[in-house]
């Protein structure tokens, strides 16, 4: 650690306060920005869809097909998006949870914000006042003779039923939050398979034509290269933050359940994305399920949050989430997507030997042959 | 009484009795240290062997805060040299970062917390407070101490061999299946699981001589109402070890023979499942967080009333909360587990379970201040010591009141939120707690006084310094950064660079610890009887400072009134 930055650690401890109110008038404005930024046409570089493959699934289709041409062929107008600063993402120097972007996370927000923190901020502030007045009140000058009470039934009576009460009271939201967040999907909601391997996710659909897309963090500049063959982050203008970016994200749509079937290759993984109030282990041998609804479009960040290895903090997960056209629009692009009632795409021919090529890079998935999935309720 | 071993070796026992009439005969060096049965004696060894070990633990921790303290790898290849390794690949560089918080978790909870609270503290003062001439079984105390002592240098061996990605074993104190079984190779993480095996086997031992002691040795009078709280909060401490730790056992058994010998416990290829594990060990390991603090209540009650010149406040309720502590505290393990894919009914039970702990440790939060509350307070060391684990473990409490909730874990789990809070209560907790109970009693053990002055400062400094590492630690896990990783992204660099500054102060704080116990033995003062006068009450305060090698040759016989609570 150099000490000359350390020094600099003081002004940084003032902005961090005022950053934390800053923050709310930031981020309406980047949100006010968001749509334009999203507008933006990304270019596709060949060199970059050679290098990566399934990049080229991707990005090709988004050459042929320009975004003016959107309204008449779907399968064009999907462009990656580019994520909001600020959204989806941790901000550095602030206090609190990140902001949420879907429903149940907005509720789970309100519990610990309006319930749990001030309720543990009084009782902690509680104890303290009272160490301090035993301190001033029953120190040896003012107080030289010590009283014998050892007891006092309805004082301990008290202060056993009133955390009683108050444990009552933060159970019940809490266990309402719980019931929610459990809630099993509509039968039609859309499926997603989520599977964690060592150092990668993969994400297949399998109401799309059971398509696969495989996920890899995006290489670091100034590191050793993580991820062979991957190119660097902030090599292309919808890149979010290093460390978070990855090749291919999880496209999902907006406003609609999906249920998220999880489950892992080798070792447990675990599947968490902070904005989304969303995190469950990928366990090998088991499927664990989930609902999850996004209400806003946007890239939503996480990372494995169970340790898998030496990678373990190399295999983030990257959320894309888009109106149900513009997903329609994405599953289009990808070899073998389509959507549900209508005909198949018509396949890019460069794509099919790609599409081969990501499944055989993919391991099988663990459930297979395994133990009886276990779903969660 | 015929437990010295006689100072020429192993002789047999015809030459005990000719020491008896003698009661500070002590044995020479070698019988004394390596042939213990004097409970004093190991636990000093105990104590001694609690502060290497955390000064290692400590270090791995240092390196870990140097390495998080501005976002990029920095040091982990050096360190991974520093282990041995020629030439390590990338996986071999971060699988060092895996070994480090292994290792810390591992020292930290076995290797310094445990020895230093029940084996040392434990074993100096249980016999001495209940007026005991020594251990139930002394024999079986000298080799529970061995056996940590060998369980510690098979987990140092296992940093220094190979494991699945490099040298040591990264499989987190959890040790999780399957990156604990198929999911890493080599020795190491053996030679880890096996340093588990040796520590539990000496602790489970220590339980059963902690339990035959209290329930068998207590001196005439002395009922179980009677006993000093630090008393009650070993024997509780015990039986969580007698129950908790063969389950322990039993998994991480289960883990060597998955691992070498074809078993599918935890493999689901072979119709095992990864999640039984994490319910074997977490049914110990919840119960095994109590162990590390409960004894800190005891020591923490001892002085609170010392120095308010008070009985314990509701001495009842303070022994009976601990005791439905140790009870509950089996039944909530599964809120480690919330992500794994619990049902909705589990998880609803295991967070209303959860928060039904807060109730008895509440109780004894309120019961230490009631007792300070009319008392006549004297600011010596241990109680501003125990002033401070009073108000960081009610920190540290509450955050676990919002961790309990299992709809908002899903955010929470395994993030530095969990970090900070497990930090406050063992780290802020159990530590202080340890300190408390150093100043408390190590005039008591050395017949030396420390220096009170460079106490208070070594409060502040280690106040200050653990509270700038583990506070910001909240906002970096609410901002969702997962624990366990050597690395973050820009988003993080701010409170991560403010807690590497925090550990620097904590570290200074430790010199001045070290700088008293130096004091105290070149120029301290000589310790009387009772040092801390009318208001210690218990009866290791009517021996010398230091006690005599074996004590209360004569029972002492407790009178009603002296000792009413």
């Amino acid at each position: 650690m150099k000490f000359a930055k350390h020094a600099g650690m003081l002004s940084n401890a003032i902005k961090a306060l005022g950053l934390s109110l800053a923050l709310i008038a930031i981020t309406a404005t980047v949100q006010a920005a968001a749509p334009a930024a999203a507008t933006m046409e990304q270019a596709a570089p060949a060199a970059e869809a050679a290098a990566a493959p399934v990049e080229a699934v991707v990005g090709a289709p988004a050459v042929a097909a320009p975004a003016e041409a959107a309204a008449a062929a779907p399968a064009g107008s999907y462009k990656r998006m580019k994520p909001t600063e600020g959204v989806g993402m941790p901000v550095d120097g602030r206090l609190g949870l990140q902001d949420q972007y879907s429903s149940l996370g907005e509720y789970g927000l309100w519990i610990h914000d309006a319930i749990l923190m001030p309720i543990i901020t009084v009782i902690s502030l509680f104890v303290l006042s009272l160490l301090l007045w035993v301190i001033v009140r029953f120190n040896r000058r003012r107080n030289p003779v010590a009283s014998r009470t050892s007891h006092n039934t309805l004082i301990e009576v008290a202060w056993t039923l009133v955390p009683v009460l108050i444990l009552v009271g933060i159970a019940v939201p809490s266990i309402d939050l719980l019931a929610k967040q459990l809630k099993p999907a509509p039968d039609k909601a859309l499926t997603v398979k989520v599977s964690g391997n060592q150092w990668f996710w993969t994400y297949s659909y399998p109401d799309n034509g059971e398509f696969e897309v495989v996920s890899y963090m995006l290489n670091l500049p100034g590191y050793p290269e993580i991820n062979p063959g991957k190119r660097l982050v902030g090599s292309d203008l919808s890149d979010g933050p290093g460390q978070f970016e990855v090749d291919n994200r999880l496209v999902l749509p907006v406003g609609e359940p999906i249920r998220l079937q999880i489950t892992a290759a080798d070792v447990i993984h675990s599947f968490a994305v902070p904005s989304l109030w969303f995190k469950l282990d990928a366990v090998p041998g088991r499927i664990n399920e989930k609902v999850l609804t996004i209400d806003k479009p946007g890239v939503y960040y996480g990372q494995c949050s169970e340790l898998c290895g030496p990678k373990h903090a190399f295999m983030p997960i990257a959320i894309e989430a888009l109106p149900r056209d513009k997903f329609n629009a994405w599953v289009l692009t990808q070899a073998g997507g389509k959507i549900d009632g209508e005909e198949e795409a018509a396949e890019p021919a460069a794509a099919a030997p790609v599409a081969a090529a990501a499944s055989a890079a993919a391991p099988a998935p663990a459930a297979a042959g395994a133990a009886p999935a276990v779903p969660a309720e | 009484m015929a437990t010295t071993a006689p100072p020429e070796g192993f002789q047999g026992h015809a030459e005990d009795h000719a020491h008896d009439h003698d009661h500070d005969h002590k044995p020479a060096f070698f019988a004394r240290w390596f042939m213990s049965t004097n409970h004093k004696d190991i636990g000093t060894m105990y104590l001694i062997f609690a502060i290497f070990a955390g000064l290692i633990g400590g270090a791995f921790s240092g390196m870990m805060r140097l390495e998080l303290a501005e976002p990029g790898i920095q040091y982990l290849d050096t360190f991974t040299r520093m282990f041995g390794a020629t030439n390590p690949d990338f996986n071999a560089t971060l699988n060092t970062w895996n070994v480090l918080i292994t290792a810390h978790g591992l020292i930290m909870v076995f290797f310094m917390v445990m020895p230093a609270i029940i084996g040392g503290f434990g074993n100096w003062f249980v016999p001495l407070m209940i007026g005991a001439p020594d251990m139930a079984f002394p024999r079986m105390n000298n080799i529970s101490f061995w056996l940590t002592v060998t369980g510690f240098i098979s987990l140092l061996i296992s940093a220094f061999v190979p494991g699945g990605y490099g040298l040591g074993s990264g499989v987190g104190w959890t040790v999780y299946a399957p990156l604990s079984t198929y999911g890493s190779a080599g020795p190491s993480t053996d030679f880890a699981i096996f340093s588990l095996h040796l520590a539990g086997a000496g602790s489970i031992m220590g339980a059963i001589n902690f339990i035959t002691t209290i329930f068998n040795m207590r001196a005439p009078g002395m009922t179980m109402h009677k006993m000093p709280l630090f008393v009650w909060s070993v024997l509780v401490t015990a039986f969580l070890l007698l129950l908790a730790l063969p389950v322990l056992a039993a998994a991480i058994t289960m883990l060597i023979t998955d691992r070498n010998f074809g078993t599918t416990f935890f493999d689901q290829a072979g119709g095992g499942d990864p999640v039984l594990y994490q319910h074997l060990f977490w049914f110990f390991g919840h119960p095994e967080v109590y162990i590390m603090i409960l004894p800190g209540f005891g020591i923490i009650s001892q002085i609170v009333s010392t120095f308010s010149k008070k009985p314990v406040f509701g001495y009842l309720g303070m022994a009976y909360a601990m005791v439905a502590i140790g009870v509950v505290g089996f039944i909530v393990w599964a809120h480690h587990m919330y992500t794994t894919g619990m049902s909705v009914n589990t998880k609803m039970y295991f967070t209303a379970a959860t928060m039904v702990i807060a109730v008895p440790t509440g109780i004894k939060i309120f019961s230490w201040i009631a007792t300070m509350w009319g008392g006549s307070l004297e600011f010596k060391s241990p109680l501003v010591w125990a002033m401070g684990f009073i108000f960081l473990f009610t920190v540290g409490g509450v955050t676990g009141v919002v961790l309990a909730n299992g709809g908002v874990d899903d955010v929470l789990h395994d993030t530095y939120y969990v970090v900070a809070h497990f930090h406050y209560v063992l780290s802020l907790g159990a530590v202080t707690a340890l300190f408390a109970g150093f100043y408390y009693w190590f005039p008591k053990m050395s017949g030396r006084m420390h220096s009170e002055l460079l106490s208070y400062l070594h409060f502040w400094v280690f106040f200050i310094g653990v509270n700038t590492i583990f506070f910001p630690q909240h906002f970096l896990g609410l901002q969702g950064m997962p624990r366990r990783y050597p690395d973050y992204a820009e988003a993080y660099s701010f409170w991560n660079e403010v807690s590497s500054i925090g550990y620097l102060i904590m570290a200074a704080s430790l010199v001045i610890w070290f700088i008293n116990i130096i004091y105290a033995y070149t120029a301290g003062k000589k310790a009387e009887d009772n040092y801390w006068g009318e208001g210690a009450t218990t009866l290791e305060w009517t021996l010398s400072s230091p006690p005599p090698f074996h004590q209360y040759e004569t029972l002492p016989v407790i009178d009603d009134k002296a000792h009413a609570h």
